[in-house]
């Protein structure tokens, strides 16, 4: 009888690390593609619609910079988060942590409002940053001092940042001249405090260059310095890392503190930008996307920068598929959630090698 | 012998590098409790594991009751009557004590009728034990109950018991001795294997001392002295340290009665330990495993924490230290467990030469890793310390266990420690590697540092200690100069006799 083995390989494999995201999103295709057809959809039609089209298809001039947009924050966000994950610090909640920074950041330029100082913009920056780092402090500071799990409390906290949209959407940041519809003033036509567009027609703004700067520095960080040596340690070997003397409580906080600030970062450019004003719908899911977007690029800097661009573009083809193939939007997310689940089956290679091999005799 | 029950004749085991069993030959007679004697590695665990077939010999034959006895697994030997209690238990947590028995057993009776049968073993040999509790629940003691008690079950004519007393508690000592000299009178052998010399006199009407895989003696250990098993055990000479005395220094680390919570469950707690250590010796520490050794060395690493003043080096107190501000102040260590706790596993050697070395081999800048400057250390440690791997980027996981054990030593050493403690230093190290290291610690005491080795190794201890105590439930023996020690004193200090009244006991 032949009978499949999975062998512990003496050390991971370097081809393996890189091959399987490719073998993932390959296998996502696949079973995507089956249930598009299974939605009575042209498979072939819809992958090429989602993975194509954005990018070289008949309306790709207008969804082109859609690209960067959408990569923006999700590589932001991702390249926070995965310096969490590498020190198995599992922070679930940049979703609120974006939240906060974007109404933190709104609310610096709304209470400066019709200022035209050239701090704003900076100050706006700050707040955002602060907002998110503040948020993501409380899980932070719960594991440290009373052993909660930050799973819970920082997804928890999405929530209650939810709710706290929706009374600033409708209460204190509302626009004095928005003739009571819910929302606040359009920051990106206030332009001390606007994120435009840096290059017309790439989509290119400050949060994408923040988003950039953020990728070479966690390069930097975990290849090169200290702290990132030990989020690496403490997240492969706990009790390695209380022997180099690792503080875990500070490693917490640390890692906590910049996926927040950098999750509040990207939500204050989105805000002053992308996305204008805050409004009850203002937050898009790109804080849980962001959750994808680093483990499909294997928690390092360079690959959450691809595996960001690739999952901009699902974000774009889908809206792009709902349009024209009519497919339904859970159909879309269904295909993302897909991509982590494969990548986290086919890691499986990285540390293992597959032996076909004939059962022996008991 | 016409009354052997079982009787080995010229029993032969090698492994490459080394012959485990050479020439064994001995008798077991029916209706008594047999010591076998020797230091670790001595040979004994391959004797009885070929007696319960685990392990086929090179050569040599074994009789069971005049028929000649081959078993080819442990289920042969146990249809044969042979039965065994190891030292580590294989008992499932989550199950109870009858579900437990059931799975160790050929073919098991229906749930009720075993668990009756467990009631009246229990109660026959007055050891008592619930059938349906959860073994989860259960004491080191009681859990051994129910490898005893499955043994039992099966009427076995040889019983063979490995260390037992080593996770007991006297009155559970006293409990387990009453159940083996009523086996004993009802004619059942039992092959007794301990370090503890008392225990055997009091017990054991018979003893086989194994030296280097060969039978060096046998005695009446009711009519021999501790000293002399002792003696036999370890051979007349016993391994005086021939390196000059060094000269003593001033005191370099002082422990003050320290003490700690053990730091998870079943760990052992510090009880009141105080030592000091001079510059220039080499403080021997022995002990059973899981008497807080590893404990001892978390303490002193920085990983658990004290009272400051508990831990003094150089009259700073410590005791709230974090593990790089001691290795700041020269207070190095290596831990017994490698992967994991010394050494990252899935880390390159090079970055594992960074999780000690950061601070004295100042192997970053403003926070920045200098890996040139690291791979040159990692390279300096394979080479000095003969690690064979191919090189400072393979994964720490990828080496043998003796290599990753030189690798982390040596790291330690390469650091020129002050102060350096290690724990089972030698452990899984070949004997040529472990004379090596050894040499190294020696070399670093006459540099001028202060060296404590934790072993459970006693000639390891012996061959390199200036000065040796014991660990016991978690409490240090006051020191003793090691030359000159006796080795009656050092088995009673090892076997937890804490008050050193050696006197009495002497024959």
């Amino acid at each position: 009888m032949q009978v499949i083995r999975l062998e512990k390989r003496p050390q991971p494999s370097q081809v393996w690390t890189w091959a399987t995201p490719l073998l993932a999103v390959l296998a996502t295709m696949i079973a995507g593609g089956i249930l598009f057809a299974i939605l009575g959809k042209d498979p072939f039609e819809a992958i090429r619609t989602i993975f194509w089209d954005p990018l070289f298809g008949e309306f790709s001039s207008y969804s082109r910079p859609q690209l960067l947009v959408k990569a923006g924050p999700l590589i932001l966000i991702a390249v926070g988060l995965s310096l969490g994950f590498r020190a198995g610090i599992w922070n679930i909640g940049a979703e609120g942590q974006y939240i906060m920074g974007a109404i933190c950041a709104a609310a610096v330029a709304l209470a400066a409002y019709p200022s035209e100082s050239v701090l704003i913009f900076p100050a706006m920056i700050v707040a955002g940053a602060l907002g998110g780092l503040l948020w993501a402090m409380i899980p932070a500071i719960l594991r440290v001092r009373f052993g909660t799990n930050e799973i819970l409390v920082s997804l928890m906290l999405v929530y209650v940042a939810e709710n706290i949209l929706a009374y600033m959407a409708l209460g204190p940041l509302r626009n004095p001249e928005g003739m009571g519809f819910p929302g606040s003033r359009n920051l990106s036509q206030y332009p001390a405090a606007a994120n435009l567009e840096l290059l017309p027609g790439t989509g290119m703004h400050w949060g994408v260059v923040a988003a950039l700067v953020a990728v070479i520095f966690g390069y930097i960080l975990l290849s090169r310095h200290i702290l990132g040596f030990q989020i690496r340690l403490a997240g492969q070997s706990p009790r390695a890392a209380a022997f180099s003397g690792v503080n875990p409580a500070r490693l917490i906080l640390i890692c906590l503190g910049v996926a927040g600030a950098l999750a509040g970062l990207a939500g204050m450019f989105e805000v002053a930008g992308p996305a204008g004003r805050i409004s009850i719908d203002f937050n898009v899911g790109y804080g849980f996307t962001a959750i994808i977007v680093a483990f499909l690029g294997r928690l390092h800097p360079a690959g959450i920068l691809l595996a960001g661009l690739l999952m901009a573009l699902t974000y774009i083809g889908g809206e792009l598929a709902q349009l024209t193939l009519g497919l339904p939007t859970a159909a879309i997310q269904l295909f993302q959630g897909m991509l982590l689940f494969f990548l986290l089956a086919v890691d499986v290679l990285t540390n293992y090698r597959i032996r076909f091999a004939r059962r022996e005799a008991a | 012998m016409t009354d052997a029950l079982l009787q080995l004749k010229g029993l032969t085991k090698a492994y490459p590098g080394v012959v485990a069993n050479k020439d064994v030959s001995f008798d077991i007679r029916a209706g008594e409790v047999h010591a076998l004697l020797g230091e670790n590695g001595a040979g004994k665990s391959t004797l009885v594991k070929t007696i319960y077939g685990l392990v086929r010999p090179d050569t040599g034959t074994m009789t069971l009751a005049g028929q000649p006895y081959q078993p080819g697994e442990p289920r042969a030997a146990r249809t044969a009557g042979v039965a065994m209690v190891f030292q580590h238990f294989s008992l499932f947590d989550a199950l109870d004590v009858a579900e437990n028995i059931a799975l160790g057993m050929e073919d098991p009776p229906a749930m009720n009728a075993l668990a009756g049968r467990i009631t009246e073993v229990s109660a026959k040999y007055g050891l008592p034990l619930d059938p349906s509790r959860i073994v989860g629940d259960l004491s080191a003691g009681e859990r051994q109950r129910v490898e005893i008690i499955r043994c039992l079950l099966q009427d076995p004519r040889l019983l063979i018991m490995d260390e037992p007393t080593s996770v007991l508690t006297p009155q559970e000592v006293e409990i387990l001795f009453a159940t083996l000299r009523k086996l004993r009178s009802e004619g059942t052998a039992i092959l007794y294997i301990s370090h503890k010399l008392e225990e055997i006199r009091s017990l054991c009407e018979h003893a086989t001392i194994l030296r280097l895989g060969q039978v060096v003696g046998t005695c009446d250990p009711r009519q021999t002295s501790a000293r002399d098993m002792a003696e036999m055990m370890v051979g007349s000479i016993l391994h005086v340290p021939s390196r000059p005395q060094a000269p003593t220094g001033e005191v370099v680390l002082k422990l003050d009665r320290l003490s700690a919570p053990p730091p998870r469950q079943f760990g052992t707690a510090l009880r009141d330990i105080s030592i000091e250590v001079r510059t220039g010796e080499v403080l021997g520490i022995g002990g059973v495993a899981g008497n807080g050794q590893d404990e001892l060395l978390l303490a002193l690493s920085g990983e658990i924490k004290t009272e400051p003043s508990m831990v003094q080096f150089k009259g700073a107190a410590i005791g709230r230290a974090a593990p790089n501000a001691r290795r700041r102040l020269g207070l190095l260590t290596a831990p017994e467990e490698r992967m994991g706790h010394a050494a990252a596993p899935d880390m390159s050697l090079t970055e594992n030469a960074i999780l000690t070395g950061t601070i004295r081999e100042e192997l970053s800048q403003n926070g920045f890793l200098r890996w040139g400057k690291a791979r040159v250390f990692a390279e300096r440690v394979i080479k000095s310390f003969d690690v064979r791997t191919p090189g400072p980027g393979n994964a720490a996981r990828s080496l043998s266990g003796g290599n990753l054990q030189k690798f982390v030593i040596g790291r330690e050493i390469l650091q020129r420690p002050e102060v350096l403690v290690v724990n089972q230093p030698t452990w899984g190290v070949d004997a040529s590697a472990a004379a090596a290291i050894r040499q190294a610690l020696l070399d670093l005491a006459a540099n001028g540092a202060a060296v404590i080795v934790i072993s459970q190794d006693l000639d390891e201890l012996m061959e390199i200690s200036d000065r040796f105590a014991a660990l016991n439930g978690g409490r240090l023996s006051p020191p003793r100069p090691a030359q000159g020690l006796s080795v009656e004193e050092i088995g009673l200090m090892l076997g937890g006799a804490h008050d050193m009244e050696v006197a009495h006991v002497a024959g």
